[in-house]
């Protein structure tokens, strides 16, 4: 590493009259023995700081808040399943509750349709009593419609053949109207 | 004179550097395209990434080193 | 040898990008001696002291909800613990305060360097080598009492066709004695030239006309030594882990 040119210099000195480096002063060997020893002393120092103090220390830190996280984590999941629970809790009573208001709606809905059937079957036996009266009224005036009809025929019948100048005879008149209220 | 050749001497060491310069790019470079392409294993591989870098530019400092001890120590 | 040429040239720009590593006694005096206090003792107790604030005194309340400080602590400790666990597995986290400690120092050196007029000890290859030869002491000690004579595997590439084995060992014995030397060239050269490239530009300060983009250049170059200062001290770590891997697991 260019020693020899370098011996020559460092046989007077590293740095000339102004304070300036006279070459590199990093090849100036008269000066290694102070650096090499001050380096040894401070590694020294830093290695028995770092080895008794420092380290150990920031290894128990990090331990403590590692159990601390730990520890936290399992009070968070603790937490976490009694929450779990009490929802579970909380959905039961839900679903009773919802049970229940559905079961009291269909009793009840059970109840007005067994009202409303009663109120229907009567109205219907009403109505049909009402019809069949009806009915019955209609065909007693049918049949009495008829028979006027069958007297009023056999009259004017009667009476067209004696006008027309024939003898009306009663059961052949009633004969022929009879054939015609047939056809 | 001799101090001139000298001169010139550290000139053309400090070439060097710039060899030294591709040598980190391509490094770098090639980390990035690797890791662009699966970006999952970047991140496990950047002490290696560093450990290239150190080795390509030990070497350009070498040469600066050359260049140093031309112009002030011969 | 650089300012005087540039004085000879009688430009107005004087260049002093060196002058910034200069290690100086602190009570005066010319002789630097191994025990003299210097501005490298200076910003390596500074360090310390910056340490101890980071990861001593902020984490003294051990507040379970950290504050901003304790949590800056902690994730310095949890990012080194997770890059030693990721690499060298189990047994690799026995070494976390020794990683650690190389961590701490060079990224407190770094940011440190970064103040102004302040100097940084990691910028010198005296303090560099020395961590990277710890480093490479450590790894081939701790491999041989690990795994004996299996250790030597390591430079075995039983992966690799017979016939080129032998050459790939002496490959792999060159690039593993290069180790040390790049492994500290890397961080010293690093933060050196960041650190020379800012002061480069301050002396075009001095032209008016291009003060302006040389100050936007000091700018950015400061971001970007923002962001070597981290890198490096990352690099280095990662590095001593990954070499600290292969004495653990010498098998490829």
């Amino acid at each position: 590493m260019a020693t020899e040119p370098i011996a020559e210099e460092v046989v007077g000195k590293c740095v000339d009259s102004h304070g300036s480096a006279i070459g590199m002063p990093q090849l100036c060997f008269d000066w290694f023995p102070n650096q090499i020893f001050w380096l040894v002393v401070t590694l020294v120092v830093v290695f028995l700081v770092l080895s008794r103090v420092a380290l150990p220390r920031i290894a128990a830190i990090l331990a403590e808040r590692q159990g601390t996280i730990t520890n936290d984590l399992s009070a968070a999941e603790d937490l976490k399943a009694k929450a779990v629970e009490a929802e579970e809790a909380y959905n039961k009573a839900l679903a009773d509750a919802r049970a229940e208001a559905q079961r009291i709606a269909a009793e009840t809905r059970a109840e007005i349709q067994s009202e409303l059937d009663d109120a229907i079957a009567k109205a219907d036996a009403e109505i049909a009593a009402k019809a069949a009266e009806s009915e019955k009224a209609i065909a007693e005036i049918r049949a009495g419609a008829l028979e006027s009809i069958q007297l009023v025929a056999k009259d004017t019948a009667a009476e067209l053949v004696t006008t027309l100048g024939g003898q009306a005879d009663a059961t052949a008149i009633e004969g022929a109207v009879d054939a015609r209220m047939k056809g | 004179m001799e101090g001139d050749l000298a001169h010139i001497g550290a000139g053309l060491a400090a070439i060097g550097s710039g060899a030294a310069a591709i040598g980190v790019g391509n490094v770098a470079g090639n980390f990035l395209a690797g890791a662009l392409r699966n970006p999952s294993a970047a991140a496990s591989q950047t002490a290696t990434l560093f450990i290239g870098i150190a080795f390509a530019e030990a070497l350009g400092i070498f040469a600066f080193l050359v260049s140093l001890l031309l112009m002030f120590a011969v | 040898m650089a300012t005087e040429t540039t004085a000879a040239e009688g430009s107005s720009l004087v260049f002093h990008p060196m002058d910034q590593f200069i290690v100086k006694p602190l009570f005066g005096g010319d002789t630097i001696a191994w025990y003299t206090p210097t501005n490298v003792t200076l910003w390596m107790a500074l360090g310390i002291l910056a340490i101890i604030g980071l990861l001593v005194l902020s984490t003294s309340k051990r507040a379970i909800v950290p504050t901003r400080m304790q949590s800056i602590a902690e994730l310095a400790y949890g990012f080194i613990y997770k890059m030693l666990e990721d690499i060298c597995g189990k047994e690799g986290v026995k070494y976390f305060p020794y990683v650690m400690t190389l961590f701490m120092f060079i990224v407190t050196a770094n940011f440190l360097g970064l103040l102004p007029m302040s100097f940084t000890t990691t910028s010198h290859f005296a303090v560099t080598v020395v961590l990277a030869l710890a480093v490479f002491l450590t790894v081939t000690v701790l491999g041989f009492v690990k795994n004996g004579a299996g250790f030597l595997s390591l430079f075995w590439v039983s992966s690799a066709p017979l016939a080129l084995r032998p050459i790939l060992a002496i490959i792999e014995l060159i690039s593993y004695f290069v180790r040390p030397v790049s492994h500290s060239i890397r961080l010293a050269g690093n933060v050196m030239a960041g650190h020379a490239v800012i002061k480069v530009f301050a002396g075009f300060a001095a032209v008016a006309v291009i003060s302006p983009v040389s100050v936007l250049a000091i700018t950015a170059m400061y971001g970007l030594e923002v962001l070597v200062a981290f890198i490096q001290a990352y690099v280095f770590t990662i590095l001593t882990c990954v070499y600290l891997k292969d004495a653990l697991h010498p098998h490829h």
